[in-house]
């Protein structure tokens, strides 16, 4: 028995919809077996009360709620500017460096006006960590509409930069003067921190804002003339400069978006749960934001729940540590797997599976 | 500088450019059957893991160097399922591959972290011992002599073998190899299978001779220093081999400078591969007509037999 794609000829819109949510059920019946390998037996646990621990028990916990939306924040931020550069073939895949970088240069401004209590503090610190990712990104930008060199590579080799910077940042220039020489800054005063929103849980004002840039971008992908040529561009690049789109201007937008979006939600992070930089501050949120970008098929809507089903891996790899002495990396390797999902079930979109005939021999032959 | 400084540092170069040369090697062959894969670091670092765990659980450095190749080509099993069946985007799909092979990679090595591990044995017993050519010519370990090897052999199948010849016509068209009949998805299949194997290989010289541990993330970004050696060498194997040394040698300044006690931070030094990557790119891809005459012309694109 063979089995044939078919192209469909157009793309399929139930599809374009139902193979997310497939993947999902995939991972998690592949995430079922894997369970059942991992379990330490002396636990006394099964596999579905694992997959209850990690999935389900986050969200029902008091504050679950909260905590899975302070968890999201950074993630659908940095997502949402992906999505525009990915929409347009351009890879930034350094949201991880952007981030760091914005919040060092968000930090700075906290340190600089360490003993001033204003209101004008955290703006000020939003729009430095915003301009420190526009920065970071502003050079694979550069690179690549000057010399034509790879943004791929060059954004992911400045993440490793970046991370290093922050080392060094804390362990010297941004150390703690009363840390003991711990490699930390200070803690940040109550005018650098954002306030919560939700008393009694760490949902703070940056949730928020993740709001309002998810329906921002929702408004600009649908509505403005923008949103058309980065789709355009991303889709037939060929068209796209026949129509006078220019293809430099909108590789420098798409990667200062998403720069200064990932350096946004740095600053957001510091400035939130962090409440200070340490060398392991950078959490992976820049990778993780990929597969939601992906997950969330680039549309600001199916981002938000992408990341929020992506923060929950990150509560659910936690609690498994805590409650079943699972090992963290648990986590990476769910998101891995719901990408590679996603992308297998992928081709039901433009392709129908038919089960081989005389016809599909001959073709193959 | 006196002769034992300069053997030193030259072992500490070809220890650091070996696992970059297989990698890159790996790579190389992918991409020129036509298909990109971004994924090189998550399978040098399943690599890594694998190799480090079988040598460490069975005492055999070979059997690891196997299991890790293995666990190198099994990764890259996946991606070339999901791009040649499934027409999934190479470069989503890549990215895939690293995520999941780093998740994967902590996994396994959860456990293992804080073993130690015999370093590969170095030299050929008797030569070694020759005065400062000894040292140099016969002092290393055998996969350090097997990449050099590796290396002619790759240029040797590319420009000398029919194989090689229709590997880069798929490479370069993929619809004409089609129409006189090559298998065009088998031959990129092959040639994944590779690329992921060189790929653990490279991972698995970094767990058991470059510093026999293991530790999360211990590739370090090396599979994507491999990935832009590739883009340097302009697909030709012993610029890639070239490439791979000067990087060695980036290491080694940052050794030589910490050695004379000049007062840089630690963190820039470390910043040194990663920069020098992007200088190479830059310099290299700004020749657009350099990079496209060299540049399989279907690389990244996706093939689908309808006809």
């Amino acid at each position: 028995m063979l089995l044939k794609l078919e192209s469909r000829g157009e793309i399929s819109r139930s599809m374009l919809y139902a193979t997310p949510l497939i993947a999902v059920v995939l991972t998690l019946i592949t995430g079922f077996f894997l369970f059942v390998f991992l379990l330490d037996p002396s636990k006394n646990a099964s596999a579905f009360d694992a997959l209850y621990t990690f999935f389900v028990d986050p969200v029902i916990a008091s504050g679950g709620i909260a905590e899975l939306l302070v968890k999201a924040t950074p993630i659908i931020l940095c997502a949402i500017g992906l999505s525009m550069g990915f929409r347009a073939n351009v890879w930034n895949i350094g949201a991880e460096g952007q981030f760091v970088i914005g919040a060092i240069t968000g930090t700075i401004v906290v340190l600089a006006f360490y003993d001033v209590e204003s209101v004008f503090i955290l703006p000020m610190m939003m729009v430095a960590g915003t301009l420190g990712g526009m920065a970071w990104a502003a050079i694979p930008a550069f690179l690549r509409t000057r010399f034509n060199t790879n943004e791929i590579l060059v954004s992911l080799m400045l993440t490793y930069v970046a991370v290093l910077v922050l080392s060094w940042a804390v362990h010297g220039p941004m150390i703690d003067p009363d840390g003991f020489n711990f490699p930390q800054t200070r803690l940040f005063h109550d005018s650098a921190l954002l306030p919560i929103i939700w008393e009694g849980t760490r949902l703070h004002l940056g949730a928020a804002l993740m709001l309002l840039v998810v329906l921002a971008a929702w408004l600009i992908i649908s509505r403005h003339l923008i949103g058309f040529q980065i789709r355009v561009i991303g889709m037939a690049p060929k068209a796209a400069s026949y129509a006078g789109f220019k293809e430099k201007k909108l590789i420098w937008l798409t990667l200062l978006v998403s720069g200064g979006l990932a350096g946004f939600a740095g600053i957001l992070e510091a400035a939130g749960p962090a409440e200070q930089l340490v060398p392991t501050f950078p959490q992976g949120y820049g990778f993780t934001a990929i597969i939601v970008a992906f997950l969330g098929r680039l549309h600001p809507v199916g981002i938000f729940m992408a990341g929020l089903l992506m923060a929950l891996t990150y509560l659910g790899g936690e609690n498994a540590q805590i409650m079943l002495g699972m090992p963290k990396s648990v986590t990476g390797v769910f998101q891995g797997m719901l990408l590679f999902y996603l992308l297998a079930t992928d081709v039901l979109i433009r392709y129908r599976v038919r089960i081989g005939s005389a016809v599909a021999k001959s073709a193959n032959a | 500088m006196d002769s034992a400084i300069v053997i030193a540092s030259v072992l500490t170069i070809m220890t650091a450019a070996t696992p970059l040369v297989f990698a890159a090697l790996g790579e190389l062959i992918v991409e020129k059957s036509g298909v990109l894969n971004l994924g090189v670091e998550g399978m040098m670092i399943v690599g890594a893991i694998c190799a480090f765990a079988t040598a460490v659980t069975s005492g055999s450095a070979f059997l690891g160097i196997i299991v890790g190749m293995l666990a190198g080509a099994g990764l890259s099993l996946l991606f070339a399922i999901l791009t040649q069946n499934l027409m999934a985007n190479h470069v989503a799909t890549g990215l895939a591959l690293t995520i999941f092979g780093i998740g994967l990679s902590a996994l396994i090595g959860d456990g293992f972290a804080g073993q130690k591990l015999d370093p590969l044995p170095k030299g050929i017993p008797g030569l070694s011992d020759i005065p400062v050519i000894g040292p140099l010519l016969f002092g290393h370990d055998i996969l350090v002599y097997f990449s050099i090897v590796a290396t002619g052999a790759v240029a040797w199948f590319l420009t000398k073998t029919r194989a090689g010849m229709i590997l880069r016509a798929v490479g370069d068209n993929h619809d004409a190899a089609h129409s006189i009949g090559y298998s065009v998805i088998k031959i990129r299949y092959m040639a994944i299978l590779f690329g992921g194997a060189m790929a653990g290989l490279g991972g698995a010289y970094i767990s058991l001779a470059y510093s026999p541990l293991w530790a999360e993330g211990m590739t370090a970004g090396r599979g994507w220093i491999a990935l832009a050696l590739v883009v340097f060498a302009t697909w030709k194997p012993w610029r890639a081999f070239l490439g791979a040394y000067l990087f060695g040698g980036v290491t080694i300044i940052q050794l030589i400078i910490q050695g004379y006690g000049i007062n840089i931070p630690a963190q820039f030094l470390s910043m040194l591969p990663y920069l020098a990557t992007i200088v190479v790119l830059v310099v290299i891809s700004r020749d657009k007509y350099l990079v496209k005459m060299n540049a399989p012309a279907c690389l990244g694109k996706l093939f689908h037999a309808s006809h």
